[in-house]
């Protein structure tokens, strides 16, 4: 890519992604670029797949869940093509990285909104937090803690009592907690995490 | 007082402060006279010449004079100066009297020749003795009798007549004692009262006491040899008998005082203490009721104000016997007499002593109340029970007074040890249970709650009866509430407490009981399985419910413990989970309200963890780790742990935060100051031990708190000055707020809404204005107006008695006395 293409680029990247200055922007489209594999078809959309994707989240921010970490691959690839595009992956990280308390929620609740209908159901806790509790060989159900975890966080969050979570239930139960604003499993990056991939974004890739 | 003045004055400096001086006045062979010396102490000089006046009538003066040939008295004086003083019947006094009959009766036979000898003058008095009494040796003619025995002019050398006796030589005042029999301590004291000036009377005025030096032996011994008249010989013989017994009864005075029990301030009140426990209503106490007349106590233990301690009064008391009038008592180091009473003024009260001195409360109120003999007989048996409580609740009101600034409370340790002694032996830490199940000390708890109320009662009442009439009957609730008071208590007290840590061990209430267990009890049981078992999601969840539970009730903060959760909790907080230790720390902030919970917190080293969080960069977690810290720190041995875990040093660092006065603050900046705030709030609770105010400046802890000190809200300001305030026991933080210049902003602080806030402030003045400089600081930058308008409007007791001591001390300073005016 051109200086004067990642200039372009760069200044319109940081209108929509606001967290991040132009320098920061440039730091991200070259490390974008090194992450890249070169496609072989010069047509192919370039960008970053599930798995590339998935490898970074788990290397450099030690996520785990297979589950969340493809929940994060969609929540970062707004146009549902399977492939994370340098505007996807600015945006994403903008959210991501240092996204505001609204931001966040609001990216949560779509992470954790498996089928994407709007509301986190009983089912989808079950699913997102049915690994979340050593099992007691010696119960005879071993899902009934899980299962109890789930009316816990009903009862915590579900404020309309309507046996789900609306946007408007997390909002809120996030509000009065912040806590809960990862109820569900770790989708955001821990401060060390974030604090090291920035200093290597803005410092070492600056400096290429 | 008449005559000359008294040569070989003894004066014994006042071995403290509060007790008067007890000048002794020996003469030689001179004039005696009584010396009314008024107590120039500088208090007394301090409080106004007509107080010192004041002073000086009430002044109980002990001298020792000799006089003629037989009597000398020693003697203490109700009033001192006036012609005809009367003389109390003190121990001392009594004995020295008999002291000087025993001399007079025995002159007679021992020194015949100078018993002969005439008096110059004769003494004379009003004698109760009734004519009969005089037999042999005695002319009886109508209403006189004159003695057989007559001088050399024939006159009679014992004249009686219209019961005035006068009496002319020692040989009469011997047979004079021998008839008066068993009335002789009644005549010696009549006539050494009516006889202030013996000595000019028996040798002559020149004999009489002259300024300086004692010159009467020598113009003796020139007499001698200038002529041979005998008598000069006799008169000097007298006199050196006279100095003789003088010297004995010093001696023996001296002895006496010496081993005299003086009262302190400290007996008093434990006295005190110790009888409002039996008092009240109901027949079988001893008092109805037992009151001090002020309610502010000095740094020194006493309640009398400083014009009175100089007389070495203690306090006032008004007690309500079952069967008598209310009865005005003042307890000074002397001992305890009863006193004029209150006036139609309801504040003043006449000081003047109305009745003998007793040596403790307890014997004065026996003589004058039957029923407190009865009931106490009745009592007899917790009344020597008591004494190991005593001794721990004696404990406590002496750290309360130094924690609590000079408040004064009162609880009632009676319950306590009923429940120490209804009680299952105390839980040990519970060794978590794999399966979590219900343990049976819970158990007794819930019982304790619900269904025990009557067999406690009931436990209650055969153990002692006594003890069952002090002990309000109210709702078992009730009596865990003010226990739990108790246990709050006792964890102030912890740093003054010596270095005992008995305290520390706090009676479990636990019973014999059913089953009957909460349901918060299992819900909290399966929360802590989750958060024990559960990844950091499922904990962060199970944590965030247990919030949900009232953490403020004691049902909960137990179940807590009791299934094992502070010990989860605690490991979560040496993770690497941030949410997790957030989550657990705003728990453990909750419950560390409860005395219980902070110490198994801290035996299971929960502080050394939450000393290291301090250094976390997350200032969420740094805050709530200071607020536990501030709540955990309140008995001695948790500070002592922070201290040791380098607390004291990171608590300073988190003060450090920017300028405060700086307007549109980032939230970045905002979240500094909170960071500050909590800081501040836990270095509070740890200021309390003695080393750790040392450790809070040498971290550098002052220049931070005097920069805090300009901070305009009241929740920065509450901690900070109430930091300051504890640590201005030490002379250093002193010098420091005066240097600092944070004596203005203590000042301005006077003035704001908050009371508790302008408690501390009054507190810290007080403690501070010992210091001439820091007294004129106050008055300076204009101190004087908010705390008098504190003292007529406030009507918080606290509040009240933080700035009566602070304008007690600026009080010192005569521009501050002008300025009130």
């Amino acid at each position: 890519m051109n200086r004067k293409k990642l200039q372009k680029l760069a200044e319109s990247l940081c209108r929509t992604a606001k967290h991040f200055n132009k320098i920061e922007v440039e730091c991200l489209i070259k490390l974008f670029h090194t992450l890249v594999v070169e496609p072989s078809d010069r047509h192919a959309i370039v960008g970053l797949d599930r798995n590339t994707f998935r490898n970074i989240l788990h290397v450099t921010f030690g996520m785990t869940d297979d589950m969340i970490m493809d929940r994060v691959f969609r929540a970062f690839d707004k146009d549902n093509d399977s492939c994370v595009s340098v505007t996807e992956w600015v945006e994403g990280l903008s959210i991501f990285l240092r996204g505001t308390l609204e931001e966040k929620m609001k990216y949560c609740f779509e992470v954790y909104d498996l089928n994407g209908d709007g509301y986190i159901s009983r089912e989808e806790m079950f699913h997102m937090l049915k690994n979340s509790l050593l099992k007691q060989p010696s119960e005879e159900d071993p899902d009934e803690g899980i299962k109890d975890l789930v009316e816990i966080t009903l009862k915590k969050m579900d404020y309309d009592h309507d046996g789900k979570l609306s946007y408007t239930d997390f909002e809120k139960a996030v509000r009065d907690e912040n806590l809960l604003l990862e109820a569900f499993g770790p989708c955001l990056p821990d401060i060390k995490s974030s604090m090291a991939f920035e200093m290597q974004a803005f410092q070492e890739t600056g400096d290429m | 007082a008449a005559g000359g003045v008294g040569q070989g004055l003894v004066r014994f400096p006042a071995p403290r402060p509060d007790s008067v001086y007890l000048p002794l006045l020996v003469t030689g062979g001179g004039g005696p006279v009584p010396i009314a010396t008024p107590p120039t102490t500088a208090a007394s000089r301090a409080s106004g010449s007509r107080e010192a006046g004041a002073g000086a009538r009430h002044t109980s003066l002990i001298f020792a004079e000799t006089m003629g040939v037989a009597l000398t008295r020693a003697a203490q004086w109700t009033s001192a100066g006036s012609g005809t003083g009367t003389l109390e019947i003190t121990p001392l006094n009594e004995s020295l009297l008999n002291d000087i009959i025993k001399f007079a009766d025995s002159f007679s036979s021992r020194h015949p020749q100078e018993a002969a000898f005439v008096f110059r003058e004769p003494l004379e008095w009003k004698t109760q003795l009734d004519y009969s009494r005089f037999e042999l040796g005695y002319e009886i003619s109508g209403t006189t009798i004159q003695s057989e025995e007559r001088d050399k002019d024939d006159q009679p050398l014992l004249l009686l007549s219209a019961s005035t006796i006068r009496v002319r030589s020692f040989g009469q005042l011997s047979r004079l004692l021998h008839v008066a029999m068993e009335k002789r301590l009644k005549e010696a004291q009549a006539c050494l009262e009516a006889n202030r000036d013996p000595i000019v009377k028996i040798l002559g005025p020149g004999y009489g006491t002259i300024e300086g030096e004692d010159m009467s032996m020598v113009r003796l011994l020139d007499r001698m040899k200038k002529d041979d008249d005998p008598d000069t010989e006799i008169k000097m013989k007298i006199s050196l008998l006279l100095q003789q017994l003088d010297m004995q009864l010093l001696n023996s005075s001296l002895k006496r005082i010496s081993q005299e029990v003086r009262l302190t301030p400290a007996a008093v009140k434990n006295e005190v203490d110790l009888l409002k426990h039996f008092s009240g209503e109901g027949e079988n106490t001893v008092l109805e009721s037992l009151e001090y007349t002020s309610d502010y106590e000095f740094s020194n233990g006493c309640r009398a104000p400083p014009w009175r301690q100089v007389h070495g009064e203690i306090g006032y008391l008004i007690v309500k016997p079952h069967d008598t009038d209310p009865l005005y008592i003042t307890c000074s180091t002397a001992g305890v007499f009863l006193n004029g009473g209150r006036g139609k003024e309801k504040d003043d009260i006449d000081y003047e002593r109305k009745s003998d001195i007793y040596k403790d409360l307890i014997t004065l109120l026996r003589e004058r109340s039957p029923k407190f003999v009865e009931n106490m007989a009745k009592q007899d048996y917790t009344f020597f029970e008591e004494p190991t409580y005593e001794k721990h609740y004696r404990h406590m009101e002496i750290v309360d007074a130094e924690d609590l600034g000079q408040s004064q409370k009162f609880y009632d340790y009676s319950e306590k040890n009923v429940f120490e002694k209804t009680k299952s032996p105390p839980l040990k830490s519970k060794p978590i249970d794999k399966k979590l199940e219900p343990s049976l000390k819970w158990n007794d708890k819930a019982a304790n709650k619900v269904m025990k109320e009557e067999k406690e009662n009931r436990a209650i009442v055969p153990e002692s009866k006594k003890k069952a009439n002090i002990l309000s009957p109210g709702p078992i609730k009730g009596q865990s509430v003010s226990k739990r008071k108790v246990s709050d208590k006792s964890d102030e007290i912890s740093e003054s407490s010596s270095e005992s840590e008995e305290d520390e061990e706090q009676p479990e209430r636990h019973q014999e009981g059913n089953t009957d267990l909460p349901s918060e009890y299992w819900q909290i049981q399966k929360l802590v399985k989750y958060i024990k078992g559960g990844n950091q999601t499922a904990t962060v969840i199970a944590l965030c419910s247990m919030r949900d539970f009232n953490l403020a009730q004691e049902t909960c903060q137990l179940a807590i413990r009791d299934v094992g959760g502070l010990e989860v909790l605690i490991n979560l907080l040496d993770t690497e989970e941030i949410k997790c230790k957030i989550g657990s720390l705003k728990i453990l902030k909750e419950i560390s309200q409860n005395s219980q919970i902070r110490r198994t917190i801290a035996d299971f080293g929960g502080l050394q963890i939450m000393v290291k969080i301090l250094d976390s960069p997350d200032k969420d977690l740094k805050c709530l780790a200071a607020e536990t810290i501030a709540n955990v720190a309140r008995f001695k041995r948790a500070r002592r742990t922070v201290r040791q875990h380098g607390g004291i040093k990171r608590l300073v660092g988190l003060l450090d935060c920017v300028p405060l006065g700086s307007a549109n603050l980032t939230p970045h900046l905002e979240k500094d100051i909170e960071v500050a705030r909590c800081g501040a709030l836990a270095l509070w609770s740890c200021s309390k031990s003695t080393k750790n105010k040392e450790a809070i400046r040498r971290a550098g802890g002052i220049p931070l708190l005097a920069r805090l000190l300009k901070s305009p809200h009241a929740n920065m300001l509450t901690p900070v000055v109430g930091t300051l305030q504890e640590c201005a026991s030490e002379p250093s933080y002193r010098l420091a707020i005066k240097t600092e210049r944070m004596i203005e902003n203590l000042v301005k602080n006077l003035s704001g809404e908050n009371e508790e806030l302008q408690m501390h402030c009054a507190s810290a003045i007080f403690k501070c204005a010992e210091d001439e400089e820091t007294r004129d600081l106050v008055r300076h930058h204009g101190g004087l107006q908010p705390l008098a308008t504190l003292l007529s409007n406030s009507e918080n007791k606290e509040l009240l008695a933080a700035v009566t001591g602070a304008i007690w001390k600026c009080a010192i300073s005569r521009e501050n006395v002008t300025k009130y005016g």
